[in-house]
C-alpha cells in the first residue's frame, strides 16, 4: 500500500458462514477523492463500507485503511478519523438530536458547545430538542452529518448518502464532503441515484463483485 | 479523553436513555412488586413463615425481574450505535464498565424499590440491617456485570435476548447464594462476612472477565 492513500483494499472478500458477501474486491481510495459506490439492493455496498471502516474483518484478500492494515490491532487507534453515516442512524431514539451530538463531542473528547454550532450549520439549530424518535428521517440524516462535522474525519463514508434528503440537504451532503476532500481525507458516497452522486468516480458492486467503474 | 470520562459519558448516556422511557420505575418496580404481594395470596397469610421466607423470596424476585432490567442494555444499543461507540474509538473496557455501572445502578433502585414491600408484607426479622448497604449494591453490582457480559456475548453471536436468561441465571446462583445467606444470617445474628466476601469475589471475578472480554466481544460483532 501506497502510505498516502487513505484506503488500499487488495483481493479483499468476506463470506459469513456458507455465504459469500463480497468477493475479491480491489479499491484505492486516494486522499481528495470522492468515490461513488453504486450497486442494486443485497449487492453488498453495506458491507464494503463496514469493512473499509474497519467495523468488519475481511475473510480473504488484504487491505490497509489509513495506514492501519485491516483485522490487526492497529485499526483501533485510527478508527476515531472515521465517521460512517449508515442507513440506520447512529442515534440513541430517547436522547434528542442535541443531546445525541453532544454526546459524541464529549465522547471524542471535544467540547459539547460545538454540537450546537453543527447542528446549527445542517439546519437543525431549532430542533436540538426534539427526541431521536420523534425527528423526520431527513432530521435524522442532517443530525448524522453534524456528527460528520464535529468529529472532521479523514474518511467519510456515506451509505445511501442521499436517502430521505431535500434539495438543501443534499447540498450539505456535498458541502461536507467538499469540505473533507479540502483538507487531505477521501469520502466514499452509496447511493441508488447515480444522477446526484457529485463524485470524481463510481465503482459498480454487483452480487459482492466490484464489476465496473465508470 | 480519559478511561473514566469515557466510562462516565457512556454510563451517563445508558441513564438518560432509562429515564426517558422509565421502563424500569414504572413496569419493571411495580411487576416485582405485584410478585412479592401475589406469594403471600399462594401461600396463605402465615406470619412467622412468611417472615421467615420473606428474604429469600425477595432475592428471587429481584433474580428473576431483574433479569427484566438487565436485559434492557442488549435492548437499547442496535448495530449503528454500536457501531457508532467503535467508531468513536471509546475503549470497550470503558464502555462495558459505563454500562455496567447504569445497569447496576437501575437494578440497585429496583432493590430498593421492593424494600418497602418487602417489610411491609413480609416482616423479616432484620438485626443488623446496616449491612444491608452492603448487600444491595454488591449484589446489584453483580447482576449488573453478568447483564452487561451476557448482553455482549448475546450481541456478538447474534441472538440478543432469548439466550441471556439462559445465560445469566446459571451464573447467578453464587449472588443469589450469598445474598440469601447474608440475610438470613442477619435475621438469625449470625456472621454474614464469609457471604459478604462470596459476593465480593463474584463481583470481581465478573469484573475481570468483562474487561478482558469486552475488546474480543466488540470485534466479533458482525
Amino acid at each position: 500500500m501506497n502510505e498516502h492513500e487513505i484506503a488500499h483494499l487488495d483481493d479483499v472478500g468476506l463470506r459469513l458462514g456458507n455465504t459469500i458477501i463480497l468477493r475479491q474486491a480491489k479499491l484505492v481510495l486516494e486522499p481528495g477523492e470522492k468515490v461513488g459506490l453504486l450497486g442494486p439492493n443485497g449487492s453488498g455496498k453495506t458491507t464494503l463500507l463496514r469493512i473499509i471502516a474497519t467495523l468488519l474483518q475481511p475473510t480473504s484478500g488484504s487491505g490497509a485503511v489509513l495506514g492501519a492494515e485491516l483485522g490487526t490491532h492497529d485499526v483501533y487507534d485510527i478508527r476515531s478519523r472515521i465517521v460512517m453515516v449508515g442507513h440506520l442512524p447512529g442515534l440513541w431514539p430517547e436522547l434528542t438530536l442535541g443531546e445525541n451530538t453532544e454526546l459524541v463531542a464529549r465522547l471524542s473528547g471535544r467540547p459539547a458547545e460545538i454540537a450546537a454550532d453543527a447542528l446549527a450549520q445542517v439546519g437543525l439549530g431549532r430542533a436540538s430538542e426534539r427526541r431521536a424518535d420523534q425527528s423526520s428521517k431527513g432530521m435524522l440524516r442532517r443530525a448524522e452529518l453534524a456528527r460528520a462535522l464535529i468529529l472532521e474525519p479523514t474518511l467519510l463514508l456515506l451509505d445511501e448518502a442521499h436517502a430521505g434528503l431535500d434539495a438543501e440537504a443534499i447540498g450539505m451532503v456535498d458541502t461536507i464532503a467538499n469540505r473533507v476532500v479540502a483538507a487531505g481525507g477521501a469520502v466514499m458516497l452509496v447511493s441508488h441515484e447515480p444522477d446526484r452522486l457529485n463524485v470524481d468516480r463510481s465503482v459498480v458492486l454487483v452480487d459482492g463483485t466490484l464489476e465496473g467503474v465508470s | 479523553m480519559t478511561f473514566w470520562r469515557q466510562v462516565y459519558e457512556v454510563a451517563r448516556k445508558d441513564l438518560l436513555v432509562e429515564s426517558r422511557t422509565a421502563e424500569v420505575a414504572l413496569m419493571t418496580a411495580p411487576f416485582g412488586a405485584a410478585a412479592l404481594i401475589l406469594i403471600p395470596l399462594a401461600i396463605g397469610t402465615d406470619a412467622p413463615l412468611l417472615s421467615q421466607l420473606g428474604p429469600g423470596l425477595y432475592w428471587i424476585v429481584v433474580l428473576l425481574f431483574g433479569m427484566l432490567v438487565i436485559l434492557r442494555k442488549s435492548a437499547v444499543d442496535g448495530q449503528a450505535q454500536r457501531d457508532l461507540v467503535r467508531l468513536l474509538g471509546i475503549e470497550p473496557a470503558a464502555a462495558f464498565t459505563g454500562a455496567t455501572i447504569a445497569t447496576s445502578v437501575l437494578v440497585l433502585f429496583f432493590e430498593v424499590a421492593l424494600g418497602p414491600v418487602l417489610i411491609a408484607l413480609y416482616n423479616p426479622e432484620l438485626r443488623g440491617w446496616l449491612w444491608l448497604f452492603a448487600i444491595l449494591p454488591l449484589v446489584a453490582a453483580g447482576m449488573g456485570l453478568l447483564g452487561t457480559i451476557a448482553s455482549g456475548v448475546t450481541t456478538s453471536i447474534g441472538t440478543r435476548t432469548s439466550l441471556t436468561p439462559l445465560l445469566i441465571v446459571p451464573l447467578s446462583m453464587p449472588l443469589l447464594m450469598g445474598a440469601t445467606q447474608a440475610l438470613e444470617g442477619l435475621r438469625l445474628g449470625r456472621g454474614i462476612v464469609p457471604w459478604l466476601l462470596l459476593l465480593v469475589a463474584v463481583d470481581l471475578a465478573l469484573a475481570v472477565s468483562g474487561v478482558l472480554a469486552a475488546r474480543p466481544l466488540e470485534e466479533a460483532v458482525t
